[in-house]
């Protein structure tokens, strides 16, 4: 079993780790606000709270690397490169989207950033980032395939099938569980009899490894140790972040709901992650705040004008975009 | 017998059906209800509401993110005495499921020559209209009626939605009832206490003698409101709602065919494979002569569900779309 490796990370990585933290944040929170003003229509799962895990994970993967995605999906497609405009597009059902506005939030997904997409079925992305695994793995390419779930994905049968298949097989795959410790309204322990989800990983014969998903280098460091097991033709892995999400399941409410506490998302908020980095990169002198203000600023700025960029794009038409795309036509 | 409008009990469609889980599980210690969210929470859609309070967590069950164990665990204890009802939050998710429901649940009596008996009762939610895309948007209907064995439930109205979910419960097969959810707040008269509507018993919403309508589910109202449009025109349409798809209540629509001569079946699924391909064929099968214009479908075209209201909301058929269909059979269109 590979062991952790405690190599130096470049400057260079914190600050990839730490831009692409920002970019999920500043755009979910100006999805959310837009969600609530119904400037975008129908559900959105946002995953404010949860940067760490698809920023850490990514950045350890190459740009031609494949994930696959949840109904929480934002950013996943942020953290492998998704671009601000077509995604607020999409998001707001507008011709110039990622998907053309077909698919929205909850199937967002760019397939020439290797984002197998977002997946409005619990679980159902996972056999399919196996499929990718496989494909690297028979095109010889070495390149490896990161599929992220929930905590609640793995009671479903399609997780755990594909789990088993991909250790059979030997594939070049990550399995990156997001342990948030709902499913919905619904607390883990009513549904499940186990505390950590690594635990699963012995059933299938691959190491399951916790780390604190709030922490972008314990996330990172992780990921990069299973990335490169992968690649080396050592199987796959599973590493489980612990970590929680500050809104609601989907939309936008936080605070004062039933099925957990105010102190429990107050006690996870002062840990936040982007927080939690910014003091470790100013402590070690790597970033300064206002070095840091500056990026967020930059983000801002761009997450703004693709908000106008959206609202100013047209719309599907029905008489010629209902049926298009339903199959691939012969050429 | 008539009602005047100040007797009557205005609710909601999604209170109709809480108040009769409620009314069931007070009534039959055999009954308890399993799914996703369904207990502390009370149902994504509060449906559920109040019922693990009043029933605690042995008769209102979390149950993990499982829809083959979900519906298993149904088809188990039903085998064994209970009378389980088990939810599918999103009929989507029939698909997930659909070996438990079509290979075990439909088939268990017949290949065990008929010694089983299954009390068994699925809810879900079905339907287009929120914005809610291609996986969580489906009317599935046509997959369900295929499969001998079933009973396949549509409640088009709070009053139905109660007699018929009663009636699902009671029954000793495996039934599947399907809530519409962009009708979950709408509203309408139900009477307080138990009552049974029977399966497979169709409904004449309103008589007419130009045309037959028979639409399923939330395309009932749209009916309706194509119907009073049609009025002013001087057509007079006659709407049968199906309630129960499977079995089906062809004697009901060979009536109308034989008095209005004109059929227009509206679903919300898409057309081809539909619901409506199969009441088509069985109407010209019975009443090929009495037609005076080939049967009509108003249905979804041939594409998922899609995400943008712009393209959802001409993908849906409406009020609009369906009088448009009855000019279709009156030769009107011009
Ligand atoms: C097969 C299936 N069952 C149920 C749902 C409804 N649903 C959507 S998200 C969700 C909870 C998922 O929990 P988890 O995997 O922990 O992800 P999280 O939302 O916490 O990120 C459920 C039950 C679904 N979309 N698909
Ligand atoms: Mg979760």
């Amino acid at each position: 079993m590979a062991t952790k490796e405690q190599t130096k990370i470049s400057k260079e990585v914190l600050f990839d780790l730490h831009r692409r933290m920002v970019r999920i944040r500043l755009l979910e929170e100006a999805a959310g606000q837009l969600a609530s003003e119904a400037r975008i229509p129908g559900f959105i799962h946002l995953y404010v709270g949860e940067e760490a895990v698809a920023a850490g994970g990514c950045v350890a993967l190459k740009d031609e690397d494949q994930i696959s995605s949840t109904h929480r999906g934002h950013g996943h497609l942020v953290a492998k490169g998704g671009e601000f405009k077509p995604m607020m597009a999409e998001f707001m059902g507008k011709a110039t989207g990622y998907c053309k506005g077909k698919g929205g939030s909850m199937h967002i997904s760019d397939l020439d950033l290797g984002m197998l997409g977002a997946n409005g079925i619990v679980g159902a992305g996972v056999p399919i980032a196996v499929g990718a695994a496989f494909a690297n793995k028979y095109r010889n390419n070495g390149l490896v395939t990161m599929s992220f779930f929930g905590d609640g994905s793995t009671n479903i049968g399609a997780f755990h099938e594909a789990a088993n298949m991909a250790c059979a097989l030997h594939l070049p795959i990550v399995f990156m569980c997001e342990n948030n410790e709902y499913a919905e309204y619904t607390a883990r322990e009513r549904v499940m009899a186990i505390t950590d989800v690594a635990d699963r990983a012995a059933a299938y014969g691959m190491p399951g490894v916790i780390v604190d998903g709030m922490d972008v280098v314990a996330v990172y460091e992780a990921a990069r140790v299973a990335v490169a097991r992968a690649r080396n033709g050592e199987g796959p892995s599973m590493i489980e972040c612990k970590t929680y999400r500050y809104y609601d399941h989907a939309g936008v409410s936080g605070l004062g709901r039933t099925y957990r506490s105010d102190e429990e998302v107050q006690e996870w908020m002062e840990r936040d992650p982007i927080k939690l980095f910014e003091a470790q990169l100013a402590k070690a002198k790597v970033m300064s705040e206002e070095e840091a203000k500056e990026i967020h600023a930059g983000i801002q700025a761009e997450i703004d004008e693709a908000i106008e960029f959206a609202e100013n794009s047209p719309l599907p038409d029905p008489e010629v975009d209902m049926l298009t795309d339903v199959y691939t036509e012969v050429s | 017998m008539a009602v005047t409008e100040t007797e009557q009990r205005i609710i909601r469609y999604n209170d109709a059906f809480n108040e009769t889980l409620a009314e069931l599980l007070r009534e039959d210690p055999d009954i308890f209800i399993a799914g996703e969210d369904v207990g502390r929470y009370g149902g994504v859609f509060q449906s559920f509401a109040n019922l693990n309070a009043e029933f605690g967590d042995e008769r209102v069950v979390d149950t993990p993110i499982a829809e083959q164990a979900i519906i298993g665990l149904g088809i188990g204890a039903a085998a064994v005495g209970l009378r389980p009802i088990v939810d599918l939050m999103f009929m989507d998710f029939v698909m997930v499921s659909m070996d438990q429901i079509a290979n075990q649940a439909a088939k268990m009596k017949y290949m065990f020559g008929g010694k089983a008996k299954l009390p068994l009762t699925i809810t879900t939610t079905g339907g287009a209209g929120l914005g809610a895309a291609a996986q969580h948007s489906q009317s599935l209907e046509a997959w369900l009626i295929h499969v001998p064995g079933l009973k396949v439930v549509y409640p088009s109205n709070p009053y139905d939605l109660k007699g018929l979910l009663v009636s699902c419960v009671r029954d000793d097969n495996p039934t599947i009832f399907t809530l519409h959810k962009a009708m979950l707040g709408s509203k309408g008269h139900v009477p307080e206490g138990l009552y049974e509507i029977p399966l497979g018993e169709a409904n004449v919403v309103r008589e007419g003698t130009d045309a037959t309508i028979v639409a399923i589910g939330k395309m009932v109202s749209e009916a309706e409101k194509a119907a009073s449009t049609l009025a002013e025109e001087g057509i007079e349409v006659e709407i049968i709602d199906p309630r129960t798809l499977l079995p089906f209540d062809m004697d009901t629509v060979i009536q109308s065919a034989k008095k209005t001569n004109r059929i227009v079946i509206v679903h919300e699924a898409v057309k081809n494979g539909g619901i409506g391909a199969e009441i088509s064929a069985q109407i010209q099968e019975q009443a090929f002569d009495y037609l005076d214009a080939p049967v009509t479908r108003v249905a979804a075209p041939f594409a998922p569900v899609p995400f943008s209201p712009a393209l959802e909301q001409s993908y849906v058929p409406n009020a609009e779309s369906i009088a448009k269909g009855v000019r279709d059979v009156l030769h009107r269109n011009i």
